[in-house]
């Protein structure tokens, strides 16, 4: 027989993810009956939990607070070591003392997504209504509902204006809907290879990983939980497909060509005889250990969802009318996920509606993953928007440009 | 060539600390009004704006290569890139009391429709644009036969971005031809210096190696 392999089972099982989900390793804020989080379905959660990092000192008069938003697979945790994974935080390249987000300037906060599954509440938490976990009782949730549940968590911490919102990917579609719903509330934001709303296209691609998922026999409808199975091949599979989108041609051709994993000739077999099958599948079995299926159909939907336009009579620039939010869009010339099509579109709707607005186009082979990269560029890029929007917002200009 | 010192009356414009600023820029720096909000097409790495933001102006910035915006933004201005012809069109009308063309009237694609955007989306347009009725141009023509090249036009005919060349009389002919009020027109010699204001417009047009004209809709009291 033809030697097979397929994406193992995850070291780190499902009662830990649980648990992780119920009882993060983060600051919590609990939203009880009173305060319910109205969402876009019509649904009111109730109650609910935002688990989130801070990094950095709020200053007296609270105006240095930036929101940084995650993106589909991230989480709080931007700055510190993994509590599951116990590797570094998904961004430390961008924030950290003298990094562009800096923690000695700014106040940096993070929330874990509604509907994510690192401590804000999601279909791996546990409904307090049955005592069982959500699942798919959950209900649908949008990046709005998401944005609105950071602005209660804003809320409560007392902070009225944010100094900055910053996203790449889905956090850049929060960033944007953020200046679309609370204008008043946003000094500036940086949008990275992001999007108004989501094409066609990558409509497909998360249809293609929720299905590889739903295909999972251990997905159980869901309840996998109660079966003490986790749709890790079908969830690694949707993970392997989305890394695709993430790269570039170049990119996978630079790193892998058709380079051999760990041999001279082929095997004649469906083994990981290429470097990039190796990586692919490593890519599918450390993101399982880490995320829940569910949670990963529920962020998909939210971002398929997503078209602000579609809030405002299918005219974009009636979103931002008035806005007096200062905007940087950034995009990658190989990013073909959040093509620089899309960044420019949203730069001529901002221009239309007279706001503020720098964009630039960085020319990297990375591709839609370039934004989590150590692209100095962009550093610099995003390090002179705060400089200058701190300037601007009379924040203490402490520490010399660099 | 070195920079020439500011000649103009413009003192507290130039920051101690960063150096000169182009001759053209200082004049159309003078142009705007403090606290005015600005649109500069073509803005090359944002020395103009950086010179802008020192007076007060809420400046922002459209620029070709990718190079100059990303330098731009990197110095926190707010530039975005575009294309004078295809991306003016995408901005309101009046969404700016002045919309700055500096020395990239020649290199667009339909100047004519470039100028009637600038006072669409401007109140004021200040245009600034190389003379090819300069003396030297004429010389090299006339004695040389050879297209002419200038310090500050050095690209050969055949790897140049400028594509539509004029003279200050063609460019006045044109802003008469769309109804344009010209406000103020200086003429700069080759070291950006001011002609003398008395001259008559053939001796611009002779001696001028560029022309500075702020411009406004015609028939609007304003």
């Amino acid at each position: 027989m033809v030697n097979v392999q397929s994406i193992p089972s995850p070291a780190i099982h499902t009662d830990e993810r649980s648990h992780e989900a119920d009882h993060p390793s983060s600051l919590l804020a609990l939203f009880g009956a009173d305060q319910p989080l109205k969402l876009d379905c019509g649904i009111d959660l109730s109650p609910f939990q935002i688990a989130y990092q801070t990094y950095g000192e709020l200053n007296a008069d609270r105006s240095n607070a930036i929101l940084v938003c995650h993106a589909l697979t991230g989480d709080q945790h931007v700055a510190n070591v993994h509590p599951m994974t116990g590797k570094p935080g998904w961004w430390e390249t961008m924030v950290g003392p003298g990094r562009p987000l800096d923690t000695d300037r700014y106040f940096i906060i993070c929330t874990n997504v509604i509907g994510g599954c690192m401590g804000s509440t999601g279909p791996a938490s546990t409904n307090s209504a049955s005592g069982k976990l959500w699942g798919l009782d959950f209900p649908i949730i949008t990046i709005p509902d998401m944005v609105r549940a950071q602005a209660m968590l804003l809320d409560r911490l007392g902070i009225d204006t944010l100094f900055c919102v910053v996203g790449g990917s889905m956090g850049g579609m929060q960033a944007l809907q953020w200046t679309a719903a609370y204008p008043k509330r946003v000094f500036s934001a940086l949008a990275v290879a992001c999007s108004t709303r989501h094409s066609a296209q990558n409509i497909a691609f998360h249809e293609l990983g929720r299905q590889a998922v739903m295909a999972d026999p251990d997905w159980h409808n869901g309840r996998y939980f109660e079966q003490g199975t986790h749709p890790h091949r079908g969830l690694g599979v949707a993970r392997m497909a989305a890394h695709i989108t993430y790269l570039s041609d170049a990119a996978l051709h630079r790193k892998f060509g058709r380079r051999m994993q760990d041999r001279d000739l082929p095997t004649f077999s469906f083994d990981a005889d290429f470097q990039v099958e190796s990586y692919l599948r490593y890519q599918g079995s450390s993101f399982v250990e880490r995320f829940d299926a569910n949670s990963y159909l529920y962020l998909t939907r939210a971002m398929d969802y997503f078209d602000i336009a579609a809030d405002h009579h299918g005219v974009l620039a009636q979103a931002f009318r008035g806005v007096q939010t200062r905007f940087c869009v950034v995009s990658f010339t190989s990013d073909w996920l959040f093509p620089t099509s899309e960044s420019r579109a949203l730069v001529h709707a901002l221009n239309a509606s007279s706001a503020r607005v720098s964009f630039a186009e960085i020319e990297t082979d990375r591709g839609h993953d370039a934004f989590l990269l150590d692209v100095p560029e962009f550093f610099d890029i995003s390090r002179a928007f705060l400089q200058s929007a701190g300037k601007a917002r009379g924040l203490k200009q402490d520490r010399p440009p660099t | 060539m070195t920079m020439q010192q500011p000649v103009l009356p413009l003192t507290g414009i130039v920051p101690p600390d960063t150096g000169h600023y182009r001759g053209d820029h200082l004049l159309v720096a003078q142009m705007v009004e403090r606290g005015s909000k600005v649109l500069d097409v073509g803005c090359g790495e944002g020395d103009l704006l950086q010179l802008l933001e020192t007076r007060g102006i809420d400046g922002r910035g459209i620029e070709l290569s990718r190079e100059g915006v990303n330098r731009c933004v990197a110095k926190g201005l707010a530039v975005v890139q575009g294309d004078a012809d295809t991306d003016l069109i995408n901005y309101p009308d009046d969404a700016f009391d002045y919309v700055i063309l500096s020395q990239t009237l020649q290199a667009t694609r339909q100047p004519r429709v470039v100028l009637e955007n600038l006072l669409r989306i401007g109140r004021r347009a200040i245009v600034s644009f190389p003379n090819f009725g300069f003396w030297k141009m004429r010389l090299q023509l006339l004695i040389g036969g050879h297209m002419p090249r200038t310090e500050n036009l050095p690209a050969t005919w055949y790897d140049t971005p400028n594509i539509h060349f004029c003279t200050i009389k063609d460019f006045v002919q044109l802003c008469g031809e769309i109804n344009v009020k010209m406000e103020r027109a200086v003429a700069l010699d080759l070291y950006g210096r001011p002609l003398r204001l008395n001259a008559p417009w053939w001796f611009w047009n002779m001696f001028g190696e560029q022309g500075v004209f702020l411009l406004s809709r015609a028939g609007k009291a304003r």
